[in-house]
């Protein structure tokens, strides 16, 4: 059923309740294969539980989740790792005993072949016996990850490749964000999806952060985004979606959103507080 | 039919009796989202209270109540002032591992100061039956039913409509949001352990004048007890800890009723582990709740562990391997080899507690089923010891990773829950299955170590023998450590939900955990009953769980050297200090407090 120009995660009707609160709102969403769309939206809008729906962590009341075409609604997140579908937290959830280099390695798990073969039932107790004997295939294999976690973190430049061997938890904040998006991008993501990857970084490591994540959308990566910096939205995404309560309340390119009086009335009506956090964002 | 009107009415009251004690725990938990391990000792101390009142100072059944309540109230400040409160800002695990460390120094005093010699509890009413309906019932049973009302009440009254009740309840609801709002959470805190220990206390009590006997085992008992009917009625839950409790005393009552009095504790448990299972948020949680919150704490202390060289390690190897051709004393190669067989329990739990994070503290029922199915292939078989002992190991891995599965699902706190649970349960089988174990007999007679062939004697070739297995054991998981499995481990265990976003089954990588500390854990069993010739179904208890967990700590968290290094001090130096063995587990329990007060990395570091 796949067509050639289908989209590459399409959701319908997604609603996800708790208890009188309906968190997802009947959420529609259609993202094209190398496309970026932004999520943006007050606090408490819905859009990190509709990230939850979306990778598995959590599942929905009603609606449907389609990647490739395929039904993948309510999968676990296992499996959906698996598909290809990667993401980032929006408080950041690193390994911290783990030093860069296992956290990024971590994020290929799903790659390995050697040492997980696929056989059921004594699979698991296969793959036990191989991480004890360690052939030549599964060493090759290490090894090969190993190179391309380094060529992952040097994407950071400078910021990470020194800090490669120390545990994730004496690193700063900002470098704990970028390992997680390492982690993410060690998976070779078909879908990534990125909570607020600048939350708590200043504005040149923002900008950083935008040239990567504009690097990532060149190379052909299909992108979701939830940013609260107006202006990284505006030059990313090639369509941008605003929710509140749950309800998606515009959808269209960048400029058409920002003076939708929809949106205006739902950061407004929110409070001036967060308008203002928007602006000085912005 | 009368019968069954008698055994509702014990199921009732005990019931009741429990509820004191899961009321405690339920406030403490709503409070500090902490699994109180020591209100069982708070319950043994209250009964020991109650005997001195009654006995020794005659005072009249009133002021007894009273006096227990009291002096539990106190040792429940103690207890949260000095045990608890520094470690508010540590890591999630510190607190649970104080507590276990605390009820062992509480139990350990008791047993010190009252002798381990079960003693009477006179009950001071009038030995008289009702006729109720069909069945009976006595002033006791009138009494226990008259303080759990009364208690519920006070309770009641307290946190409706008492400013502290207010903020008990405030600060149950949502910790920082009260302490924002300027409750004093310390003196909520104090407020909670205070109440939570004086009813303990006075469950204790009355449950010693109800079978009229009071005795130091009382203790674990109790908490297992507290915290089944505790879970049950949903974590932090005040009036469905009392429903729980209620119904767990109808189960055990019921189940004793048809089954026999050994299988009341079988019910209890194997009601924790449904409920576990089926509704690990207790029977009145709404089904599908929200999904956790990114952890703010790590589990485990984050430290850099310290790098032994390679060489030094080769040389400590050496020096152990030829020393029994030195000089030296058969006492001190026994005291090793003691040392040796809790070096591999503590690999074993090192792997699935430090590694993993599954805090164990039922891991002596995997040395068990090592050590059955040795001693019975060896004996009924004829296999032989070697071939016996590697099959002791499989077993070990197999049934010990099935009957740990449903424990997979949980999360923290729960994990030590379900695995108390399920090493109570591996030893109740063990008792009431005579055909297979020959129950509380015992197995006499096991042949001794033998290899090849050869039986091994001569206390250094035992020696030798022990020191070689552990040795490959500990290599075998300096090497899974090493591998991708290493890296999968402890992921899971910093954390659990972004491991699963990155495709880590929690099912398959926990399995292999167990499979693999379960072998070694079940070959160390199986050569302790070829060892002993002797074994039964206390012969690994708690207490040896316990042991191999403090063991753990010292050495520090998923470290392989650090578990052997543990292992040497806890065994060697009570040796060389000539320590009386009675003092030892309060010694245990005093290294484990201030293991987590001052050094939760332990000696070598987490890994």
């Amino acid at each position: 059923m796949a067509e050639a120009n289908a989209p590459l995660l399409s959701l319908r009707g997604l609603t996800r309740r708790f208890g009188g609160l309906t968190a997802v709102d009947g959420i529609d969403l259609d993202l094209a294969k190398g496309g970026l769309v932004s999520i943006i939206g007050p606090n408490g809008a819905g859009k990190t539980t509709l990230f939850n729906l979306v990778t598995g962590l959590d599942r929905p009341d009603a609606g449907e989740v389609r990647f490739e075409g395929q039904d993948i609604t309510g999968l676990s997140p296992e499996r959906l790792a698996a598909q290809g579908i990667a993401r980032t937290f929006q408080l950041g959830r690193v390994f911290g005993n783990l030093s860069v280099m296992d956290n990024v390695l971590i994020g290929a798990h799903t790659r390995l072949r050697a040492v997980k073969p696929a056989v059921p039932v004594i699979g698991p107790l296969l793959e036990l016996g191989l991480a004890l004997l360690r052939p030549a295939s599964v060493k090759a294999e290490e090894e090969r990850l190993r190179d391309d976690v380094k060529a992952i973190v040097a994407r950071f430049g400078e910021r990470l490749l020194p800090r490669i061997d120390q545990p994730a938890y004496s690193l700063s904040y900002a470098n704990r964000r970028r390992v997680e998006i390492a982690r993410a991008l060690a998976l070779k993501p078909r879908l990534l999806l990125l909570d607020e990857p600048t939350a708590g970084m200043n504005p040149s490591e923002t900008a950083e952060m935008q040239a990567l994540v504009a690097e990532l959308k060149t190379e052909g990566l299909t992108i979701l985004l939830i940013e609260h910096k107006l202006e990284m939205v505006m030059q990313l995404s090639d369509r941008v979606i605003v929710m509140d309560e749950g309800k998606k309340i515009a959808e269209g390119p960048g400029e058409q959103v920002r003076t939708d009086p929809k949106v205006i009335e739902a950061y407004l009506g929110h409070g001036l507080s967060g308008a203002a956090e928007q602006e000085n964002a912005a | 039919m009368s019968s069954w009107l008698d055994y509702t009415i014990n199921g009732l009251i005990v019931g009741n009796v429990y509820a004191l004690v899961a009321v405690g725990l339920a406030l403490i938990f709503g409070v500090s989202r902490l699994i109180n391990f020591a209100q069982g000792s708070i319950y043994l101390v209250g009964a020991y209270i109650g005997w001195v009142a009654v006995v020794q100072l005659h005072t009249p059944l009133p002021l007894t109540i009273i006096l227990v309540a009291v002096v539990a109230a106190l040792v429940g400040l103690i207890i949260e002032r000095f045990g608890l409160r520094p470690l508010q800002n540590s890591v999630r695990i510190a607190p649970l591992l104080a507590t276990i460390g605390i009820s062992f120094v509480l139990d350990q005093l008791v047993m010190l100061t009252f002798s381990p010699n079960p003693r009477a509890l006179p009950s001071q009413l009038p030995d008289v039956r009702f006729q109720v309906g069909g069945g009976t019932i006595g002033p006791l049973d009138l009494l226990i039913a008259g303080v759990g009302i009364t208690s519920a009440l006070l309770l009641f009254v307290f946190l409706r409509y008492s400013k502290l009740g207010w903020a008990v309840r405030a600060a149950s609801q949502d910790r920082d949001a009260a302490m924002q709002m300027g409750v004093d959470v310390n003196r909520v805190n104090q407020a909670v352990f205070g109440i939570a220990a004086a009813l303990g206390g006075v469950s204790g009590m009355l449950v010693g004048m109800y079978y009229n006997q009071i005795d130091t085992a009382m203790s674990l008992q109790a908490t297992l007890k507290g915290v089944v009917a505790e879970v049950v009625g949903g974590a932090g839950n005040v009036p469905g800890a009392v429903v729980g409790s209620l119904l767990l005393g109808l189960v055990e009552s019921y189940g004793v009723a048809v089954f026999g009095t050994s299988y009341r504790n079988l019910f209890a448990f194997l009601l924790l582990v449904v409920v576990l299972v089926l509704r690990p948020n207790g029977l009145f949680a709404s089904a599908r709740q929200a999904p956790p919150e990114p952890l703010t704490g790590t589990f485990i202390a984050p430290s850099r562990p310290l790098r032994i060289p390679c060489w030094a390690l080769s040389a400590a190897v050496a020096v152990f391997a030829i020393l029994p051709l030195l000089p030296v004393s058969f006492y001190v190669l026994q005291t090793l080899i003691n040392a040796w067989l809790l070096g591999m329990l503590a690999l074993s739990l090192t792997l699935v507690a430090g590694t993993i994070g599954q805090v164990s503290l039922g891991h002596a029922a995997l040395l068990a089923i090592g050590a059955y199915t040795s001693a019975l292939l060896s004996l009924t078989l004829n296999l032989p010891v070697g071939l016996a002992i590697i099959a002791g190991g499989l077993m070990s891995a197999a049934l010990g990773t099935i009957l740990i599965s449903p424990s997979f699902r949980l999360r923290g706190h729960y994990v030590s829950i379900a695995t108390l649970a399920i090493g109570e349960i591996v030893s109740l089988v063990i008792l009431n299955w005579e055909s297979v174990t020959r129950g509380p007999i015992g197995i006499s007679g096991i042949p001794p170590l033998s290899l090849f062939g050869y039986d091994l004697i001569s206390p250094a070739s035992i020696y030798w023998f022990a020191f070689a297995v552990m040795v490959v054991l500990a290599l075998l998981q300096a090497r899974l450590l090493s591998s991708h499995l290493g890296r999968s481990f402890r992921a899971i265990r910093d954390d659990d939900i972004a491991a699963r976003a990155y495709g880590l089954s929690l099912n398959r990588y926990k399995s292999l955990a167990f499979i693999f500390g379960g072998f070694a854990a079940g070959v160390s069993g199986g050569i302790a009953a070829h060892l002993y010739s002797y074994i039964n179904h206390e012969t690994f208890n708690t207490q040896q769980s316990i042991l191999a967990l403090t063991v753990v700590i010292l050495g520090g968290l998923g470290n392989v050297v650090g578990a052997i290094v543990g292992a040497v001090a806890l065994v060697g130096l009570p040796e060389v200090f000539r320590i009386a063995a009675e003092y030892r587990i309060l010694i245990y329990g005093i290294v484990l407090l201030l293991l987590v007060r001052f050094r939760p990395q332990g000696l070598l570091g987490t890994i």
